[in-house]
């Protein structure tokens, strides 16, 4: 019985498992930038990066390669994303934190409006990114298409990591975030660097976005929903307040999703959703803080 | 003192929502001068410091060099070259001691003197320097003090703004950080203006005072007849 385990099947269905998760994954780094920096789950990530993907279609449309528009599509989302924050968030700067929580759940519901709007609903479908062709890694075949999701996934959220990390902008907007009041006195501009964050993790859901989108026959506006499920089970998973957490939770979720689907019959692709929700609920209770969550309250 | 001063307060308030904390407080700083604000807890020290830097709601007229600041920005006040250690250090506990020294330097372009300012001023305090790749956080009281410091001569400012340095640390730190202070102050001309509890410390450590109540100026002077003056030691100062 053992030895007839089908290990091929296995690494297929893990690397399968790694593509959604990468996915996942830029969405929850872009819920983990804006906790961090506004300390709200920001429900509208979802819609915005939908609305980023109804762009990117436009620019295919119109006759973009599908690269050209990747890369047009994130400087507009940046732009966009910063100019939501200006708007919309910086009044309700210094409001309750549920105050701010009620902007972003209407800013859903206003993105998602926009988007049915400016685009009638009619079946969409974005140009596959990677070529459909398998590839064969030691004697197993994978799908190019899943693995360049991987790459792209990670290369977004690792180009962030470097500028957070090694840029002096970077590491400002890292301390505006923990702590604004004293950056204030340094210089930083801590409203600007508010914008700037928004605008950062409006791109990484672009990315996130235009991934979901090529591998979906057609897509509409509600495109991004059950994305955004999956990415805030995955950051819950890792811990909100951690980048790589939430890549490590979304990348694990994608492939524990996958792997129950394909070998717990009665889970199948219905129970997906619940799956991750059952996640979420259990590190909930369980474990608050994620795998790599930090206790916000430092005592010093 | 020179014709114009480096910081002018004059007829300034400050209130926190309904609740006013300043009411009508002129100051002056000189150039290279030592200046310290004394006064019992509430009398308005601490605000005084904030509506320099920008951090409370304010009237009046603060001019910086010149340059009226009375409706400017903290950010924009910090890139005049005006330094504030606030109230309880303000420091980044989740940056290292170095990121932390690079931030006290985020307004300045210049690279190469910002990284031998760096190096200075962990030459004032070793026991930073020892644990300059520690996140701040994990740093006792008196150090995450002189982080505070340190951070704050990374801007090279014109003007140091020095909440109660002393408070809650031991003597001997607090004997070193006043030392340094003195130091700045006496050899590079830094001008600095220190709020302090230990009217004792501050009165030795600068060459003016002003003694707040109830936020404003009840007595003002320089330092050593101050400390002579028996009638305000026991009045104000409480020692």
């Amino acid at each position: 019985m053992l030895l007839a385990f089908d290990w091929t099947q296995l690494a297929q269905q893990i690397v399968i498992g790694l593509a959604s998760g990468g996915v996942w994954a830029t969405l929850a780094v872009a819920l983990v930038l804006i906790y961090r920096s506004t300390g709200v789950v920001n429900f509208a990530q979802g819609e915005m990066a939908m609305f980023s993907t109804f762009i990117a279609w436009s620019l295919v449309h119109h006759g973009l390669s599908y690269w050209a528009a990747f890369a047009l599509t994130i400087a507009i989302s940046f732009l966009g994303g910063a100019a939501i924050e200006r708007a919309v968030i910086r009044p309700v700067e210094r409001a309750p934190v549920l105050t701010v929580v009620m902007v972003t759940l209407g800013l859903f519901f206003v993105v998602n409006g926009a988007a049915r709007w400016l685009w009638t609903p009619e079946t969409r479908s974005l140009p596959n990114a990677f070529s459909t062709r398998p590839i064969d890694v030691a004697g197993v075949a994978f799908s190019i298409q899943d693995l360049g999701t991987i790459a792209v996934s990670l290369g977004a959220v690792f180009l962030l990591w470097l500028f957070f990390r090694f840029t002096k902008l970077g590491l400002a907007s890292r301390a505006a975030a923990v702590n604004p009041e004293a950056s204030r006195l340094l210089g930083v501009r801590v409203s600007w660097m508010l914008a700037l964050g928004w605008g950062l993790a409006a791109a990484l859901g672009a990315v996130s976005g235009m991934l979901t989108a090529p591998a979906l026959a057609s897509f509409d506006q509600n495109l991004m929903q059950p994305v955004l499920l999956y990415a805030f089970a995955g950051a819950v998973l890792g811990g909100l307040d951690s980048a790589l957490g939430a890549v490590v939770g979304t990348m694990l979720l994608g492939v524990l999703i996958n792997l129950l689907g394909t070998y717990v019959d009665w889970i199948g692709t219905e129970l997906r959703l619940p799956v991750a929700l059952a996640v979420i609920l259990g590190v909930l209770l369980f474990k608050p803080t994620g795998l790599f969550g930090r206790v916000s309250a430092w005592r010093v | 003192m020179p014709d114009t001063p480096l910081l002018e307060l004059e007829d300034v308030t400050a209130r926190y929502g309904p609740v006013a904390a300043l009411h009508g407080v002129s100051l002056s700083v000189g150039e290279g001068e030592a200046v310290a604000v004394l006064g019992a807890n509430g009398a308005g020290k601490t605000t005084t410091l904030r509506a320099v830097s920008g951090t409370v709601r304010r009237g009046g007229s603060i001019a910086f060099a010149g340059q009226s600041i009375s409706r400017r920005s903290p950010e924009s006040i910090a890139r005049l070259g005006i330094a504030h250690v606030p109230e309880g250090r303000g420091t980044l506990t989740e940056l290292t001691v170095h990121d932390n020294l690079r931030l006290g330097a985020y307004v300045r372009r210049d690279r190469e003197a910002v990284r031998e300012d760096e190096r200075r001023v962990l030459g004032y305090f070793p026991r930073l320097d020892e644990r300059v790749s520690q996140r701040a956080g994990t740093l006792s009281g008196g150090e995450q003090q002189m982080l505070a410091l340190a951070r704050a001569l990374m801007l090279r400012p014109r003007l140091l703004l020095l909440d109660e340095p002393s408070l809650g640390l031991a003597p001997l730190v607090v004997a070193e950080i006043f030392r340094i202070v003195r130091e700045l102050n006496q050899q590079d001309g830094l001008a600095v203006l220190v709020v302090e509890q230990n009217a004792a410390l501050a009165l030795e450590a600068s060459s003016r005072a002003y003694v707040l109540e109830v936020g404003k100026v009840a007595v003002e002077g320089d330092s050593a007849s101050l400390r002579r003056d028996e009638s305000v030691r026991k009045s104000y100062l409480g020692y």
